[in-house]
């Protein structure tokens, strides 16, 4: 367990004109999170994705709760912590006029390293980041992708235990994001713990090992996403019909591997509960076809993760 | 020693970024000339009610206080570059490093003091040329009340640029600062023209300690009381805003 946290809390007080007003960012989270893994926080805008990262990153004090982070206490110790994490945060951090080999030898040795080993983590985190060729130029002449690079290159310069990465592919093209997953997947096989928080469903799906899905404040789910998946759904396949309904219902409902069946409502379908919708489907075609009944249409609708989310919270994530 | 290294760090990064600026660097050279230029030559007439008859009493007097008066705005202005590197996130990525949180005060305080003290030297220089003339003891002497009056007032900015947060807040804020601290100093004008009540205000005035310091060792009265009262003020406050900025950088959200 490299971070582990219990009841962490966060609320802050704003003024909207005269009215105070108290936003319960955090209410309580629970959290374990695997050394090694890729640990994704899945949550809509506000969740207090942020604001978690932020208490765990020693940005901001807890108002309550407890929690370690590679083997140190979050409260007792926040310097220790310091120096065992890598931060990244969601808008961003490098300056315009600077270069980037600038930053990235600066934020080293404010770890401590020599300036001849500084330069040298540089220039090889440069080559992995696949900005060799920009290194020297200002950061304001950076694509939004490239400045994008530069952010979590310099997070993980002192090559820490863990790092916290807030949305690191918010507004990158599809291309630069697949780059950009495959540079986090090299970070665990280089043995590091990579915390992300995303609002974007495939990415938590496809690059997560597990997942926590946040809604505002809590942690209203935890797992990994295919067992988030299988908890809350089964696949469905729905068959659309020209009549013969009640006789297919009839066939189908004797097939073992079919859990649960209903008829549409429009009364031309069968919308069937099955457990595997890839191998089950073929044997409903040929099922209804070996019977002589014509098949109008076939679909499967495998889970998301956007249904887990929408059976915790009654909302869907995907904006329509 | 770690302090130290990192203090070094930060000032060396913020020297580096300065001096790739080129048009700060002209005008921060640039404007002080104009007021030498074109402002001192109304000293002479203006302060002959004083006793002054050349121009190097004037200069005298005058260059003193537009040290002072460069020192107080060039300090309390700094906090706008502040809220860019907030606003940039620079300023998040060095509070979740270890770096000490005095050095990234220090750090950027010191290349204050760095430029201030460049510009006094250019200043002092060209003053020259109009027959100002001051023992080099008492001008680093000078220098160094400068020094902290630099550091004091950037600290002060840095601190309520962390505080507020936005450049719609800190203008407004180092303006009201800087107006009273600027007529109730004596700087453009000794105050030996204010009528007595105007004289028991500026009492209260730190920085009328510190012209009047700065502007004996100009007159070359290292001697005077006045010099060490200066001194020991401005130092004092120096280290309590050095001090309260220090926890601004350690405890400043978002
Ligand atoms: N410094 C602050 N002062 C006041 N309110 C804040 C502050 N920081 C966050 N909040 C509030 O706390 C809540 C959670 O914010 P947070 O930034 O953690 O959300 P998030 O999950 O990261 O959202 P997003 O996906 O938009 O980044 C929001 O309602 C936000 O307005
Ligand atoms: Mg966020």
């Amino acid at each position: 367990m490299i971070i582990e946290t219990s009841g962490l809390r966060k609320s802050f007080r704003s003024r909207q004109g005269r009215e105070k007003k108290t936003v319960e960012a955090v209410r309580g989270v629970d959290l374990r999170v695997d050394e090694g893994e890729i640990f994704g926080f899945l949550g809509p805008n506000g969740a207090g994705k942020t604001t978690t990262l932020r208490m765990l990153a020693t940005l901001i004090v807890p108002d309550g709760g407890a929690a370690t982070v590679a083997g140190v206490d979050l409260m007792r110790d926040p310097g220790e912590v310091r120096r065992r994490i890598g931060y990244v945060a969601q808008g961003g951090s490098t300056w315009d006029d600077s270069t980037a080999r600038e930053e990235l030898v600066l934020q080293a040795r404010l770890y401590g390293i020599g300036k001849s080993v500084a330069l040298e983590r540089a220039a090889r985190a440069l080559d992995a980041f696949q900005l060799s060729e920009y290194a020297d130029r200002k950061c304001k002449t950076y694509s939004g992708g490239q400045r994008r690079r530069v952010d979590i290159a310099l997070g993980i310069i002192h090559e820490p235990r863990v790092v916290f990465l807030d949305e690191p592919t918010t507004g990158l093209d599809p291309q630069s994001r697949a780059h950009m997953w495959d540079e986090i997947r090299r970070l665990r096989t280089e043995g590091m713990t990579v915390f992300i928080t995303t609002h974007y469903l495939e990415e938590a799906d496809a690059l997560c090992d597990r997942i926590a899905i946040m809604d505002n404040g809590e942690v209203v789910a935890e797992g990994t996403p295919a067992a988030l998946k299988r908890e809350i759904s089964h696949d469905v396949i729905t068959v659309g019909l020209n009549g013969a309904t009640a006789e297919a219902a009839t066939l189908l409902d004797s097939v073992t591997f079919v859990s649960r069946l209903e008829k549409l409502d429009t009364g031309d379908g069968l919308r069937l509960f099955v457990e595997d919708g890839a191998t089950a489907m073929p044997q409903v075609l040929r099922e209804l076809e070996r019977n002589g009944v014509t098949l109008k249409s076939i679909e499967l609708h495998r889970p998301s993760l956007d249904d887990v989310f929408l059976t915790k919270t009654g909302r869907s994530l995907r904006e329509k | 020693m770690k302090f130290l290294r990192d203090t070094w760090l930060i000032f060396a990064r913020q020297m580096q970024l300065l001096l790739r600026n080129p048009v700060w660097v002209f005008v921060g050279v640039f404007q002080p000339v104009m007021y030498l230029l074109l402002f001192a030559p109304l000293l002479k007439p203006a302060l002959s009610p004083l006793g002054v008859t050349s121009d190097a009493e004037a200069y005298r007097v005058f260059v003193p206080g537009l040290l002072v008066l460069l020192a107080i705005f060039g300090g309390l202005f700094q906090g706008f570059g502040l809220i860019a590197e907030l606003r940039a996130g620079v300023i998040e990525r060095s509070r979740v490093t270890p770096v000490s949180r005095f050095a990234l005060l220090l750090g950027r305080s010191l290349r204050d003091v760095v430029s201030l003290i460049a510009q006094a030297g250019i200043i002092t220089i060209l003053a020259l040329f109009f027959d100002l003339r001051v023992f080099i003891g008492d001008l680093l002497l000078a220098y160094l009340m400068l020094a902290l009056i630099a550091l004091m007032t950037s600290a002060v900015s840095y601190g309520v640029a962390l505080a507020v947060k936005s450049e719609d807040a800190l203008a407004p804020l180092m303006n009201t600062v800087a107006q009273p601290v600027l007529l109730l100093s004596g700087i453009l004008l000794p105050l030996q023209f204010a009528p007595g009540w105007l004289e028991d205000v500026a009492k209260w005035n730190p920085f009328s300690w510190a012209v009047d310091g700065t502007r004996a060792l100009f007159a070359g009265d290292i001697g005077n009381d006045r010099v060490w009262q200066g001194l020991l003020i401005v130092a004092v406050l120096t280290v309590l805003a050095v001090w309260w900025a220090a926890r601004e950088f350690a405890r400043s959200v978002r």
